[in-house]
Order: structure tokens, then sequence, then C-alpha cells
């Protein structure tokens, strides 16, 4: 009996991809396909100095030699990477002042997306960067970040204004060659977003950019290059949707964070991409390669990520905790449903002394999605009194899913602490019968027991996206009882 | 307020637990049913309030006039049917006191009221909790989550209380609790007695009844109303046992 109902409890769970919908913009595109020329042509489309356009070639020629990894408890259609189109634009060549010079249709797609950006923006006090396929179209509070002598501007526009910068750090936490997609977004990075943070400048507000992938077939390829200087203390939010397709699209982004002495990063994710329809059919692949550095001592690097999206999730947030006294932290919520596959997880790389890190990892599995937690925990022979705690739980909803606990623990030195955690347990017909016996439909029955589930994630996110999140979460697992 | 005819059920391996429960109890009343272990008391409870895993096969339950058992248990319960759970379940990083804030606003709403806001609602608890001795850092913690045996009755009853339910169906709400909290449980049911409402409790033993006084008692046995009578009949269970009602299979 309880199967059934288990069963019978999932069929309703689809509301539809709210967000699916294509933007009527004229694309400028680079020709499918994936070579040197290729790599030349997003460079001179951007105007990029020759250093930079070296860089990438450097990096195209790594790629060219390297196989995508396939250790990952992820199913993988082959992907086609000369079919690919690796570069496109919203036509207008030049760049917008002000919003009143950004075409209407971009405005209305964010409208559609509930981010109208300059009330938002002023609003929530909030500088958004927006990223519209591959081009940054606006980017607000400027003036007032420029006072603070903070820099947050696009990716292409940092390499043009702050060149030093860039080449100090662009490689220097994900080196080129570091992994196949890194390799390759390396090569044939479009956009993204760039920011600096002045020695002992706490930025005043929560920065914030808003991904949004649109021309059909077009893979996209950010680069994000945080620094916060001594001192400094920065909190960063990136949230993303997508709209609907037929075909996979591939994504494959970099986040490089560097964390000098005594300062702090807080890095926030909510991933909402399209995760294919009820048949598996269609969704974004994202391979995602993020990694902080604590370049200094009493550095903080802290990640947290709600993924509900894409059809594949490939992605390990990451600490690399070089100064004495640092500090990394992982909190992740990743949910799967339908025929949605996850493996993610992070890697803590203690090397230096006193060192300590934590793990609060929660999965959900719906449907016949798969969820799988893989997490590194290295101490290195230096790392005196490294500590490490790793808490893992996944929560199964109905008997067709997966989940899947894959830690790694190398310790190097016989100071180290390290302690793992992990349980897996299953919404029960009699959690959901207790709540739906108070007043509470299905759907909410479940959101609660949902949000209760990952509070702990979700509780390290700011206040709004916070709010965004809970509501993502019951959206996205729709449907998965009944 | 409830009207049971001819209620027949089955479980899902196909065995017949009702076979033809009658029953009917008004506004302002409290029955108690009692009956040997096995006899379909808690089988009673979950088809009344729409717990999966039941499948009714003939007869009928009116609750204030309609088909009760033609609407979901989420709308049972927003339509004033209460279960106090013999076994109460907990969701673990669930707030307490949100959890019951979620439930009351639903009922409300329901009966065409506003949602409570923090404020209010705080006010109310604090009155209830009281009644039940119930201490304000259980609320901060998960849904029955770490309580003991007691706290999570006393729980069910606080619940009830904030709910003001029409139709309370108590399931075995005093097994398991010593003779302090027994009274305190009581003490809680008997405040929320009144003309508006009716009180079904499922028991097994006559103690309770010492300090919930029944109007009605009835015995459940073999999937039947075997015997109907007055609260002396709770007493005279206690004295010859539910031999005389014969085989509780």
């Amino acid at each position: 009996m309880t199967d059934t109902v288990a069963a019978r409890n999932l069929a309703p769970l689809r509301e539809g991809y709210k967000y699916g919908f294509v933007s009527d913009i004229e694309s400028e595109s680079a020709p499918p396909g994936l070579n040197e020329d290729t790599v030349r042509f997003i460079a001179a489309k951007k105007h990029e100095p020759q250093w930079l356009l070296d860089w990438r070639l450097e990096s195209f020629r790594k790629w060219q030699t390297m196989e995508s990894p396939h250790w990952a408890k992820l199913r993988i259609a082959p992907i086609d990477y000369q079919a690919a189109t690796y570069y496109s634009a919203p036509k207008r060549q030049n760049a917008p002042t002000s919003l009143d010079e950004v075409d209407p249709e971009l405005l209305k797609t964010y409208e559609k997306l509930g981010i109208p950006l300059n009330e938002r923006a002023v609003l929530a006090g909030v500088a958004v960067d927006a990223v519209f396929d591959s081009v940054s179209v606006a980017t607000t509070f400027k003036k007032t970040l420029g006072k603070l002598g903070i820099v947050f501007c696009s990716f292409g526009e940092a390499v043009r204004e702050h060149p030093e910068l860039v080449r100090k750090y662009l490689g220097s936490v994900v080196p080129q060659g570091d992994n196949f997609y890194a390799a390759l977004n390396a090569a044939v990075f479009s956009d993204g977003s760039f920011a600096y943070i002045p020695p002992g400048v706490r930025c005043p507000m929560e920065l914030s950019t808003y991904f949004r992938i649109n021309a059909a077939k077009s893979g996209q390829f950010e680069r994000t290059l945080l620094v916060a200087d001594k001192g400094a203390y920065v909190s960063y939010l990136e949230g993303c949707t997508a709209p609907q397709r037929d075909e996979n699209q591939l994504h494959a982004a970099v986040v490089e964070l560097i964390a000098l002495e005594d300062s702090e990063i807080k890095y926030s994710t909510v991933q909402n991409w399209y995760p294919g329809d009820a048949e598996g059919k269609g969704g974004i692949y994202n391979f995602v390669t993020k990694r902080g550095a604590c370049r200094g001592a009493r550095a903080k690097i802290s990640w947290t990520q709600v993924e509900t999206g894409s059809a594949i999730t490939w992605k390990y947030p990451s600490c690399i905790l070089e100064g004495d006294d640092s500090v990394g932290e992982f909190y992740s919520v990743a949910i799967t449903n339908n025929f949605q596959q996850a493996d993610t997880g992070t890697k803590m790389l203690h090397l230096g002394r006193n060192t300590r890190s934590t793990i609060i990892s929660k999965g959900i599995s719906a449907g016949k999605g798969q969820n799988t937690y893989r997490g590194l925990v290295r101490i290195q022979p230096k790392a005196e009194n490294a500590r490490n705690y790793t808490q893992c739980d996944s929560l199964l909803i109905g008997d067709k899913c997966g989940a899947h606990t894959v830690p790694y623990i190398e310790a190097r030195n016989p100071t180290a602490r390290v302690e793992h955690e992990a349980t897996t347990s299953k919404i029960s017909d009699e959690q959901m019968f207790y709540c739906q016996q108070r007043g509470l439909s299905t759907e909410d029955a479940l959101s609660l027991i949902v949000n209760g589930f990952c509070k702990e994630v979700l509780k390290e996110l700011p206040m709004e996206f916070a709010v965004e999140a809970q509501k993502l979460l019951a959206v996205s697992l729709e449907g998965s009882v009944g | 307020m409830l009207e049971i005819k001819n209620l027949h059920a089955r479980i899902s391996d196909g065995r017949e637990i009702l076979k033809g429960v009658d029953l009917a109890v008004k506004a302002g009343e409290v029955h108690a049913i009692m009956g040997p272990n096995g006899s379909g008391k808690s089988t009673l409870a979950g088809v009344l309030s729409g717990k999966p895993g039941y499948e009714v096969t003939a007869g009928q339950v009116l609750y204030q006039g309609s088909d009760l058992l033609a609407i979901a248990a989420d709308e049972r319960a927003r339509e004033g049917v209460f279960l106090a759970f013999q076994y109460p379940v907990e969701i673990p990083g669930v707030n307490n006191m949100y959890f019951l804030r979620a439930a009351l606003n639903a009922v409300r709403k329901q009966r065409g009221e506003s949602a409570m806001d923090a404020g209010q609602f705080l006010k109310a608890v604090r009155a209830k909790l009281k009644l039940l001795e119930i201490g304000e850092d259980l609320l901060q913690r998960g849904v029955n989550v770490g309580f003991s045996g007691g706290e999570k009755k006393r729980n069910e009853i606080f619940q009830m209380a904030m709910l003001e339910p029409k139709l309370a169906i108590l399931d075995e709400t005093d097994s398991g609790l010593d003779i302090d909290a027994l009274q305190t449980v009581a003490r809680g049911i008997n405040a929320l007695r009144g003309p508006e409402r009716a009180i079904v409790m499922i028991t097994h033993y006559q103690r309770l009844l010492n300090h919930v006084v029944p109007d009605r008692v009835h015995v459940l046995s073999g999937g039947k109303i075997a015997k109907s009578g007055g609260k002396e009949l709770a007493l005279e269970l206690e004295q010859t046992g539910y031999g005389a009602y014969g085989d509780a299979a």
C-alpha cells in the first residue's frame, strides 16, 4: 500500500517550466564549430588585447589534448562540440550606458522573470550586472561602488579598464588546463563578471548577477573573477533561469575567487535552469568549475548553492585553504526530479595551519532523479590542527530515484580532525498524512517538509534569496507527491 | 454532527476490519469508543480522517450532513475534522510553531477568517500553552522531534486547542501517559467541550474517562458497535473486561 500511495503521489508534479519562452532578439552568432578561428573570432568581436587572445589559444590547445571526465555518476549523451555555437550576442554594437539604451525586448524578458532591473535594483539595494546571453547589457550602482574603490563590471570591461588586475588573477585559481570544461571555457569564454574589493572595504550591498541562456544552440561560457583584497568583505549572489528548449544546451562556466588576508567572500547561487521535461527531454547541461583560494591568513570563503535546475549538474565549488587559520564553507541543496542528474559536492584542500572547513550537503531526489554528493577533504602534511566537519543528508521522494554519497578523505597530517556524518531518509506517507490532517495541502506539506530538511543551508542565504529559494524548492518538486 | 451508517472498510491486504459500524454523534457530545485490541478502533479513526491505506467497501459517513468520505484528508481537516494521533509523527527541521501557524492559517482561510500575524498568533499560543503545561521551548523544536511520549500527546491536544475543530477524534491519547500528564491532557480536552463541538475518544482503558466524563460509551468489537450505553458502561467494562463481547477479530 505504501508503494502505491507513493506512486500515486508522484503523478501531478508538473506545472511546467514557468520561464520557458524565447525572446525575439536578433543574435549575431559565430558560425557553429570550434577551432582556432572560432577563438580568434570571439577575441576580435570583443576587441581583446593580444595577451588575452594568446591565453585563449593556449587554453584551446590544451583542451584539444583533453577528454571529458567520466568519473562522475552521470549518464551523458555524447556532446558534439563542433555542432555548438560559441558566441552569440544581442545585435546592438555599442554598449549601453544606461537602462534607456537597453533593448526594450531585453528588459521585457527580465520582467517576465520577475527581475525589473531598474526597480529591483533600487528597492533591494542590489547592484546588478546582468548577463544576457554573452554580453553584459546593464550595470547599476556602479557609482556608489566606485566611490569606495570597488570595481564591479562585466569581464570584458574589466579586461579593458583593469587589465593589471585581470592579468594578475585570471587562471590563478582555476588554471587553463585544470579540467576539460575549464579549458573549454578558457578558450571560448564570452563574458561574465568581475569584482574587486579594495583593502579594508566592506561592500555595502549584495553584488548580484543574473545569467540567462537565450539564443538557440549557443553554449554559454561565463567567467567570473572575484578578488577580495586584505580585510575586505563581499557577498555575491548569482541566480539563473533559462527558456525552454528541446536541444540540450551546454553550459561550462568558471568562477574564481581570491580572498587575501583577513578578507571574506560569500558566494551564493540559486540555479534554476531548464531541467528538461518530465520525459527527460531537453534541459541544460551544467558543467561548472568553481573554486576559491584563501591566499592569506584568516581569509574565509563560503559557498552556498541551491541547485534545482539543469538536466545534468556537474559542479564542485571548492576552497584552497592556503593561509593559516583560513576557513572554507560549503552549503548545498541539490534537487533532482523527473530525469535530472546531479553529481555535485566540494573539495576542501587544507594547506595552512589551523585551517577549518565545514560541508553541509542536502540532496533531494524525486521522480527518477539521481543525486550524488561527491566531496574531497584533503589535509596536507603542513596543515597542523586542520579540522573538517562534513554532513551529507539525502532525502528520497518516491521509490524510483537515487541518492549516492561519495566522500574522499585524505589526511596527511596526524593532528587532523575530520568528521563525516551521512543520513538518508525518505518522506514518509505518515509525515504527509500528518501535515494533511492538520489542513495543509499536499504541495504545502511537501514544501514544508523539504524546507525543514534544507533549513541549515537556506539560513546561509541572504534574506531575499532565501525566500526565493524556498519557493523554488516547492516549484521544483511540484507533483512529486499528490 | 457525525453520522456513520453501516460502515465497512478493509485494509490493503484485503482483510475487512470494519463490518458495519453505526454511530451518531451530536454537536456538544463526548463519545467514548472502547474495545479490545484489534477491534477496529484505529481503523475507524483512520477512515474518518482520510488516512491512506483503507478502502471503504460499503456504508456512509455524513459530517454536518454531507458525505465526508468524498473529500480528501486535508480538506476534511480544513472543514474542522481533527485527529489526535496515537503516534504523532516527527518532521525534522520544521519548527513546531511554524507548523502550527501554517496549519492554523489553512484552517482559518477555510473558515473565511484572515490569516493570523505573528503577534496575534503568539498571544493565542501563550494562553493555550499554560493550559497544557507546555514550555515555550517546545515550540521552537522540530515537530515532535525528540519529544517524550507525554510531550507528544500534550502537543496533539495543544494543536487541537489552537485549531478549534468541530469534530475531534482522539486516538488512544491516554496511552503512555503518567497520571499527571493524563490529568493535564484531560484538562485540555475538557476545556474544549462545548455546544458546537463533538469529541470522539478512542481508548482501551477506562481511566481517561474518569477525567473526561463521556455522554455516551460504545463498545467496538469485531468491527461493529456491540453495545452502547451511558458513562456507567465504561465502569462495567473495567470490571468485566471485553470477554463478554466475543472474539475481537
